[in-house]
């Protein structure tokens, strides 16, 4: 595999034209986002690295480099590796997902049970209207 | 019911021109696969709770009615921390698709760039023309968010535009479209048979082409048919005809021209004149003259087919619609809400099919699902991406 003459690394990052939509009050909420999201995908990326290590080495006793970069998962252990990355991205994105269920479940604050709860007269029965 | 998960990147096809992607390189697309599944089911499911349980109600406190357009229900969704979480985690999905593409493509550019011409050099099945300028609008914004476009070139005549597009359809698809990302395409083949079983088209042309992945399954199908696809761009030209070539497909011709003027071409000289995901990366002045240029140059008896996502129909719910619109105004698809809001009937009316000619139907991507599972079960469709479509299309009357 030989390496292009250009400057490959830089040249991938190009900025597509078009200006980038804000998502966030704060500029560097945005940037952060972009930060954490590539870190997130790279500790995905080295989990399936460690997955592939392991696979071969159940195989035989020493792997090189190039059996790494030469694996290809068969169905069924590509189908393992999925289901591992789809729990990692599960517990990444609890946040978003439980957000998603907050709306939905609309509980009131925690403040309303504490005060409930510590009442020591039965509250009035709401009156029926 | 075992979790369903996305196939790994490994999967694909490796056809020559497909560059190889490195170990941690293939796993950066599976991560990106997965990410894009899930967003889009948290997605439906958190978009539709922001909106019926605190978006909707703040509108109609506000304004005393319901939305009565996708952009207001935009404005209002737009102000919704959940929709704009939701977006930002979306866009850097898109964004780190496209330099995890790039970084495959061009740290092996010379190496494909050279094998690319050896598929090319001196075949009379790719024609590049240097008169034939960048429509303006693909040159407003870089189409979703592909840095360079389809046009962009990193060395002068080079095939990376092409390249990245190819591999990167994975990813954003979750294999949703098969081990050659034809799923369209395949899904026409399977149409047309279904449809009319006996038909064998002599000349068949495909507009706005980019690597050719949906038009080789038709000349695939029909090999004994002139198959001439058209981009204005030369570096998904380059890259679509030596893929054709490497997958042993000799009967398209790569042609670069702009789609508004056909004027190469003889009236009726088509029997099949085809568009895939095309016409909604226009403007509003080009598409109507292409559609023109379509009825022109098809032969009597002949078909047109648009194969995109479904317009939105006076019936489709504003908050569908809103949903449908994402890649618009987040994915750089500008042209993608007004060319939905579009009644394509009446444009193909203006172009010169009547009403009896024209038929609209459903499309669904076929592919081979013991390897790739479909890109949205569960009923969480991704709406920019989803492999079902609807195919707007005409017989032409027999004269
Ligand atoms: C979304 S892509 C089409 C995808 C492809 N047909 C498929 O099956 O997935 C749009 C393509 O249309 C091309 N294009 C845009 N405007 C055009 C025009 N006026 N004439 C020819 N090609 C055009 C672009 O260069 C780009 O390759």
């Amino acid at each position: 595999m030989s390496e292009s003459d250009i400057d490959w690394v830089a040249r991938s990052g190009k900025r597509a034209k078009g200006r980038r939509p804000e998502y966030f009050a704060d500029p560097a909420v945005d940037r952060l986002t972009s930060i954490l999201m590539a870190l997130v995908g790279e500790v995905s990326a080295l989990r399936e690295r460690l997955d592939t290590v392991e696979r071969l080495l159940e195989a035989k006793n020493a792997i090189s480099r190039e059996d790494i970069e030469a694996y290809a998962p068969d169905r069924e252990a590509g189908a393992e590796r999925g289901l591992a990355t789809k729990a990692f991205v599960a517990r990444v994105l609890r946040a978003v997902q439980q957000e998603a269920e907050a709306i939905e479940a609309n509980d009131p604050p925690i403040e309303h049970w504490v005060e409930e709860l510590g009442r020591k007269e039965q509250p009035c029965p709401p009156t029926s209207s | 019911m075992p979790p369903d998960v996305p196939p790994p990147y490994t999967a694909l096809t490796r056809h020559a021109m497909l560059p190889r992607a490195g170990h941690d390189e293939a796993a950066r697309f599976n991560f990106l696969s997965n990410l894009n599944r899930y967003l889009a089911e948290i997605g439906s499911r958190g978009n539709r709770a922001a909106y019926n349980q605190r978006v909707l109600p703040r509108f109609l406190e506000e304004h005393g009615r319901e939305p009565e357009h996708r952009y207001e229900v935009r404005a209002a969704m737009n102000r919704d921390p959940f929709h704009r979480l939701w977006s930002a985690l979306k866009r850097n999905s898109m964004e780190m698709r496209q330099q995890n593409g790039r970084q495959i493509v061009l740290r092996q550019l010379d190496e494909y760039n050279a094998l690319a011409r050896q598929y090319n050099d001196g075949r009379d099945t790719l024609e590049l023309d240097d008169n034939v300028a960048t429509p303006a609008y693909q040159n407003a914004v870089d189409i979703h968010c592909m840095p360079g476009s389809y046009h962009g070139e990193e060395v002068p005549g080079d095939i990376s535009a092409g390249a990245n597009y190819d591999l990167g359809l994975f990813a954003t698809t979750a294999g949703g479209l098969g081990g050659l990302s034809d799923g369209g395409g395949q899904a026409l083949v399977a149409w047309i048979r279904r449809e009319r079983p006996e038909w064998a088209p002599r000349r068949i042309l495909d507009l706005g082409c980019t690597v050719g992945h949906n038009i080789v399954p038709l000349a695939q199908a029909f090999p004994d048919a002139e198959v001439i696809a058209i981009d204005a761009a030369a570096p998904v030209l380059r890259y679509g005809h030596a893929r054709a070539q490497a997958l042993g497909v000799h009967n398209i011709h790569f042609v670069q021209m702009n789609a508004e003027d056909l004027s190469r071409f003889p009236d009726a000289h088509f029997d099949w004149v085809q568009t895939t995901m095309f016409l909604h990366e226009l403007s509003a002045r080009a598409m109507p003259r292409i559609l023109a240029e379509c009825h022109r140059v098809l032969a009597p008896g002949g078909l047109v087919l648009h194969l995109e996502q479904p317009q939105y129909a006076d019936d489709m719910p504003l908050f569908e619609q809103f949903l449908r619109d994402w890649d618009a105004w987040n994915n750089n698809e500008p042209f993608w809400t007004a060319m939905h809001g579009e009644k394509l009937e009446e444009i193909m009316a203006q172009a010169g099919f009547s009403p009896d000619e024209q038929f609209v139907t459903g499309v669904r991507a076929v592919v081979d699902e013991t390897v790739f599972p479909r890109a949205s079960d569960n009923g969480a469709e991704d709406h920019g991406r989803a492999a079902v479509w609807h195919a707007y299309g005409a017989w032409k009357k027999a004269a």
